[in-house]
Formats: structure tokens, C-alpha cells, sequence
């Protein structure tokens, strides 16, 4: 078993100062209040919980985890639509943690964001036009061919006709939908989108559509993206970097190839081989790895490692001790696993680990 | 009626009275646009103790072909036909009171979402013991009792104290194994799951996925699972029906339609998904274009707005005419309903590999 080895100084692979996004410590705590008139707060979500992780100029960064992770609100948090509890968001050289919202509107033009759910994130009382020159016109900004004919090429970047300039979100089909999301958050040509969830909701043919077209736009423009999902797949197609979350904290953060092929932590082990693959052959050669239960509330998340109540290696020492997000012995540089005790760094396993009790015991029930 | 699955070719001559067998189910629906053709000539079979996976995209007439197996779209103004054979008998045209007796004892479904299947009011031990008391003359008390056992089965800790929970003080998964030991609680010889994992987490759906197979080896019973999820099949089904427009394009056991898809759309769906191992530069090929509206569906083959391949067959017979699924040669009852020849599908798949 190899022990944890911290490198001074350094929390993320990514070294300081030259990154386009910086999240430093960054905590979201949602108060839990009681009360009818004097409302008390009698506890707190810890959505969010001390994470640290940098994007650099024309990165993806993905950001996988389950429901409740706190992926999302660290999407939320980046751009300010939240406000964090703690830490800090350095963008662009610029600390935006608590920036009023004046001033916080320069900002996000640098800033965009790609929501989840093309059918509620666009005013279906707003022509598509209207949609994608809101943001123009707010930031004063007037190119010079005009704002309509500025709105009509970002509609055929994103692959839609230009005269349906004048039509309405209801008459657009969900794929078609999240490219209008998409064209809004391209019309202040910003440095950095996050995206969340952006192929969710979509078809499965239909998801390969936004996918490709969001890798395009990222090399055509050197767009940096945070790009949250929960399809381990996806996310190893769209970012160079993938950060595994559990919990409110980040449990493991590694480039693609180390990530998918050499994780350390137990959690990333156990998410990776819960992944069906349309591969019939695919089943025989994977670990099996099947825990008990859901995740645990983030209003009283576990003493020390998070994961050590569905972790089949936890001891004494995961219950009184936090692991550090450092590298583990055995790992590449900027592979960082939150771990006391990791496993090997290979996705091969002899013996299959099924924790859930309902599996594989064959109870007999008589009707 | 056998356990054993059966080799016979399901579509090429008829085994003797199979468990389940759908002929040509149609089910229409009258709208003020036109009429909806949800599903139309779906026809497969199924044997007992194997796992059918019904495949498609939003729209593809998957959800509605299994809610005509529960026989949900009598009293509607659903216009069903075609036949529906389970255990000997017709479902189609069976009265709704009939119906009612074999629906949750012989023919039971696990749904999608199941905050919105399970009642807010009662409690989940209440909610399966009613669905035992419907279909058995016990009384309250072992009702109760069989709910405990049939939690305990499914996973769920402590289950005496569960019983007594509300669906909103369980979590997602514990949600849907619920469901689940609802759906089991008289032991259906024919389970129905719509997307039973959808709203879940892929490490809670891949502990559901093991479940209902545990389960279904347990209590022997043949399980219909629709999904989008092409992975989700490979883990779970023996066969697979790949639905488009409401019809079958592809039908055939899950190592020949996954390792030797004989339909574009097949192809299209499996390279349109990105993967865990491989080549990441690789770029997806998404299909173009979006699904048919069901009113208007496309003449000739449904599929051949989104195809690549049309121009492989000549005098674009693809816009005129409709292709009949046809058995792929070399193999036992792997049916598809594509114009392309052997050979063309041959040289496109060679290219396709090549190309990649």
C-alpha cells in the first residue's frame, strides 16, 4: 500500500500564475432555517466544501460527479450566479469571489455559462434574435456589421438557419434549443464557458451534435470550458483534464489518459466500473465494482474522508483524518488523489467488490 | 410453458406459443394535427426468464408499446390493434376488468420516475401492500409482512422501520427499489421496465441493473427494459429491438445487433456515442438531423432524411419505397429493415473502420 505524499505548494497540476481561472478553498453552504416568524438556522448543505482547481487559457476542465456533488454549484459559483460562503475565485487576474453585481457585469464577458435545460434557460416570450443580442446590447457592445447581422452568423456557427432570426423557442426542437443557448453565450466572445450539463437532456444522437460543435467552437475560438456532466464518457471525449467530485470536494483531479485508465481513488474505480459500455465483449474484461446505497446528506456529510462510509478499504484512519488532495505515490505529476490508502493504478481487478447486500444472495421468497 | 429460452428464430417460423408474443401492434392516436402513429406493426416475441431491450430515441414509440402490454390505453381514445399473446392469452381485446386482474400479478411495470409513480400520501409499506391485497385474500397484517420481506430484498436497510416511511423520505435509488419490490410483490411472470434507471446515478444504476437480474433469475420472469441507453442493454438484455418512427428496423440478439448492426441507424447510434477506452481525438459521427414527427413520417424508409447511405441504393428507391425487414444472412434471427445489399454494407463498414 503506498502512502500519500504532499508537494509543496502545490495543490493542483496546473502551476500558478499563468491560469485563466483560479478556485481557491471555494465553499457553498446553503443555511437550513426553521421557524415561522423568527427563522432560526438550524443547519447548513455543504453543497460546495473547500475545493481548489485551475483552468488555463483555452482548457476544458470536466467536472464528473453524481447528483449532489456540488458540480453544479461550483458551476453556479464561477460565475458569480451564486455566492460563495468561503475561498476564493480568481478570473482573468481579477478576484471575482465578492464582486458587486456592477462591477461583476465586466466580468462576465469573459464569463459565459451553457445551462442544462434548453427548454427552461431561454424567455419563450424572446425571438431567438432578441436571445442572442441581449447580452451585446447590455455590455454596450456594437459591432460593426450591426446587432442583427451579428446574431445571424452566430446562428449559423452553431449550425441553425440565419432567418430564424425571428422566431420563438417554442418552435425549436431540444437539440436545436441548446445551440441557441449556445450562440448567447458566444456573443460576447468570452474566454471561459461553463457548461452545464449541456448534453443531458438531449437525444443520444443528438448529444454527438453539440458535442462535436462545442469541440469546434473551442479550437476555432481558444475558448477555455468547465465543462460539468455526469457522463464519464462524454466529459473523457470533451476535456483534457478531469476533476472527480463526491461529496462537496474534489476526490481525485488528473488529465484524461491517467484519469481513465490509471485512477487511484476508490470512488473513481467504483464510478468507472459502473459505466454500461454498448460492448457485449466490454462486460468480461471490466473491475465490478457495485457499492451499497446512495450517497450520504450534505447536511452532515462523514468525519474525515467523505467516501469512507461506502469505501470498502476505509479504517480507523479515514474517519479521523482528511485526505489531502496530493499525489499519490506511484502517480504521474498533476495526478492528485484524496486518498490514505489508493489503489493500484490499474483498472484490472481479480476479484469482483459488491457491497450492496441485495445483490447475489438469492433469498428465496415464497409467494 | 418452458423456462428454457428458446432457439428457435423468433420471426422466421413461429416457436410453438412463446411466453409473449406481439403481432404487429399498432396504436394510434386521433389528434387535431392528424394522426399520431406511435407505434405501428411491432411485432416480437419472448420466452420466460430472458430480458428483451426496446431501443429508441424520444419519440420512437418505445414507451407506448410498453404501456400497450399493460393494456393502459383502454378507455382512451388510443386506437389499438394487432394482437398481443401472453401465457395463451389475447390482451388487446380483453375487457379492462379482465385486464385489471392480470395487471401487477401476471404483467407488472417498474416506471422511470418514481417519486411520480409512488403515491406522496402513503406510506411505501402500505403502497405494496395494497398491490399484494389487490391480487391475494390475506389479511392486513401479513400484507404488511410480505412488504418487509420484499424491501429486505431489494436492498433496503432496516426494512421493518422503512416500511413505515413516506416515498419523500427515501432517496432516489431507494425510490426505484421500491418500485421494484412493488413491481415483484405477487411475482410477475412479465416484467415491464420504462427507463428504470434514467434518473439515477450511473453507480445506483448499475447496482438496479444487478438487481432486476438477480431478481429475474430468481423468479424466473421475462422482463421487457426500454431505454435510450445502448450500454444499458449490453449489461441487461438478451435481445434487442431497435424502434425508428414507431416501427422495428432492427431486431436480433444483443451480440449480433451490437457487434454486426446491419441498419445505418444502428451504426449511427453506436458511432454517435462517445467511449470510455479508445481514441479520444476520434471524432463522434452524430446523425444528422432530428427524429420524424409521427404524423408525418417520411415515405419509403423513415430513416432516410438522417441517412448517409441512400445514395448506395439506386433509383432511390429508399424515398419510395419501404423497406421489410429482411433476416441477415449467416445468422439465427437477426432481422433488418435496410434496401442496402450485403455487399454495400460490407464496403460502407470496411470504410467506416478504415476511415476511423
Amino acid at each position: 500500500m503506498s502512502t500519500t505524499q504532499s508537494l509543496t505548494g502545490q495543490t493542483t497540476d496546473r502551476p500558478t500564475g499563468e491560469n485563466l481561472l483560479e478556485v481557491r478553498g471555494l465553499q457553498k453552504h446553503f443555511p437550513i432555517r426553521q421557524g415561522i416568524i423568527f427563522q432560526r438556522q438550524i443547519g447548513a448543505v455543504h453543497a460546495v466544501d473547500g475545493i481548489d482547481f485551475s483552468v488555463g487559457p483555452g482548457e476544458s476542465l470536466g467536472l464528473v460527479g453524481e447528483s449532489g456533488c456540488g458540480k453544479s454549484t461550483t458551476g453556479r459559483l464561477i460565475t458569480r450566479l451564486l455566492e460563495p460562503t468561503g475561498g476564493s475565485v480568481v478570473f482573468d487576474g481579477e478576484d471575482i469571489t465578492h464582486q458587486p453585481p456592477a462591477r461583476m457585469r465586466e466580468a462576465r464577458r469573459n464569463l459565459q455559462m451553457i445551462f442544462q435545460d434548453p427548454y427552461s434557460s431561454l424567455n419563450p416570450r424572446h425571438t431567438v434574435g432578441t436571445i442572442i443580442e441581449t447580452p451585446m446590447r447590455l455590455n454596450g457592445i456594437n459591432p460593426p456589421q450591426g446587432h442583427k447581422k451579428r446574431a445571424q452568423e452566430l446562428l449559423e456557427t452553431v449550425g441553425l438557419n440565419p432567418e430564424h432570426y425571428n422566431r420563438y423557442p417554442n418552435e425549436f426542437s431540444g437539440g436545436q434549443r441548446q445551440r441557441i443557448g449556445i450562440a448567447r453565450s458566444l456573443a460576447l466572445r468570452p474566454k471561459l464557458i461553463v457548461a452545464d450539463e449541456p448534453v443531458s437532456a438531449l437525444d443520444v444522437s443528438i448529444q454527438a451534435q453539440v458535442v462535436n460543435l462545442l469541440q469546434d467552437l473551442q479550437r476555432e475560438f481558444g475558448i477555455a470550458f468547465v465543462f460539468i456532466a455526469h457522463d464519464l464518457a462524454v466529459v473523457r471525449h470533451f476535456s483534457e483534464r478531469v476533476a472527480v467530485m463526491y461529496l462537496g470536494k474534489i476526490v481525485e483531479v488528473a488529465d484524461r489518459e491517467s484519469l481513465y485508465t490509471r485512477p487511484r481513488h476508490p470512488y473513481t474505480h467504483a464510478l468507472l466500473s459502473a459505466v454500461p459500455e454498448a460492448d457485449p465483449d466490454a462486460v468480461e474484461r471490466r473491475e465490478r465494482i457495485r457499492l451499497a446505497g446512495d450517497v450520504p446528506s450534505p447536511i452532515d456529510p462523514p468525519s474525515g474522508c467523505r467516501f469512507r462510509t461506502r469505501c470498502w478499504k476505509a479504517q480507523d484512519k479515514c474517519a479521523t483524518e482528511e485526505p489531502p488532495l496530493a499525489r499519490a505515490e506511484g502517480s504521474p505529476s498533476g495526478h492528485l488523489t484524496a486518498c490514505h490508502f489508493p489503489e493500484e493504478p490499474t483498472l484490472a481487478r481479480e476479484e469482483d467488490i459488491v457491497l450492496d447486500p441485495a445483490l447475489g444472495q438469492g433469498l428465496p421468497i415464497e409467494t | 410453458m418452458s423456462v428454457q429460452t428458446s432457439p428457435q428464430p423468433a420471426d422466421v417460423t413461429p416457436a410453438p406459443a412463446p411466453f409473449l408474443d406481439v403481432r404487429d401492434l399498432r396504436v394510434h392516436f386521433p389528434t387535431e394535427d392528424g394522426l399520431v402513429k406511435s407505434v405501428d406493426g411491432v411485432s416480437f416475441t419472448l420466452e420466460k426468464g430472458r430480458t428483451l431491450g426496446i431501443v429508441g430515441e424520444s419519440g420512437s414509440g418505445k414507451s407506448v408499446t410498453s404501456l400497450a402490454l399493460l393494456g393502459l390505453h383502454k378507455g382512451t381514445r388510443a386506437q389499438v390493434s394487432g394482437e398481443i399473446w401472453l401465457e395463451g392469452k389475447e390482451l388487446v381485446a380483453l375487457p379492462e376488468t379482465e385486464m385489471r386482474a392480470l395487471r401487477g400479478r401476471t404483467v407488472s411495470m417498474i416506471f422511470q420516475d418514481p417519486l411520480s409513480a409512488l403515491h406522496p400520501f402513503f406510506t411505501v409499506g402500505a403502497q405494496i401492500a395494497e398491490a399484494y391485497r389487490v391480487h391475494h385474500k390475506v389479511s392486513k397484517k401479513e400484507a404488511r409482512d410480505r412488504a418487509v420481506e420484499m424491501l429486505k430484498r431489494v436492498g433496503i436497510p432496516q426494512p421493518e422501520r422503512r416500511v413505515r416511511d413516506y416515498p419523500h423520505q427515501f432517496s432516489g435509488g431507494m425510490r426505484q427499489r421500491a418500485m421494484i419490490a412493488m413491481s415483484l410483490v405477487c411475482d410477475p411472470a412479465l416484467l415491464i421496465a420504462d427507463e428504470p434507471t434514467t434518473a439515477l446515478d450511473v453507480t445506483v444504476q448499475a447496482q438496479i441493473l444487478d438487481l432486476i437480474r438477480d431478481l429475474q433469475e430468481e423468479f424466473g420472469s421475462a422482463v421487457v427494459i426500454i431505454t435510450h441507453d445502448l450500454g444499458v442493454v449490453s449489461d441487461i438484455a438478451d435481445d434487442i429491438l431497435v424502434m425508428y418512427g414507431g416501427r422495428r428496423i432492427e431486431y436480433g440478439t444483443t451480440r449480433d445487433v451490437l457487434k454486426q448492426p446491419q441498419h445505418p441507424y444502428t451504426w449511427g447510434l453506436l458511432q454517435s456515442m462517445p467511449h470510455l477506452t479508445g481514441d479520444v481525438g476520434e471524432r463522434l459521427d452524430p446523425i444528422p438531423g432530428t427524429p420524424p414527427s409521427l404524423i408525418n413520417l417520411p415515405a419509403g424508409c423513415a430513416f432516410h432524411p438522417r441517412c448517409a447511405y441512400k445514395g448506395w441504393v439506386h433509383e432511390g428507391r429508399c424515398t419510395v419505397d419501404r423497406p421489410e425487414l429482411r433476416p441477415v444472412s449467416g445468422t439465427g434471427r437477426h432481422i433488418a429493415a435496410c434496401h442496402l445489399t450485403d455487399e454495400a454494407k460490407h464496403e460502407i463498414r470496411d470504410g467506416v473502420r478504415k476511415g476511423a
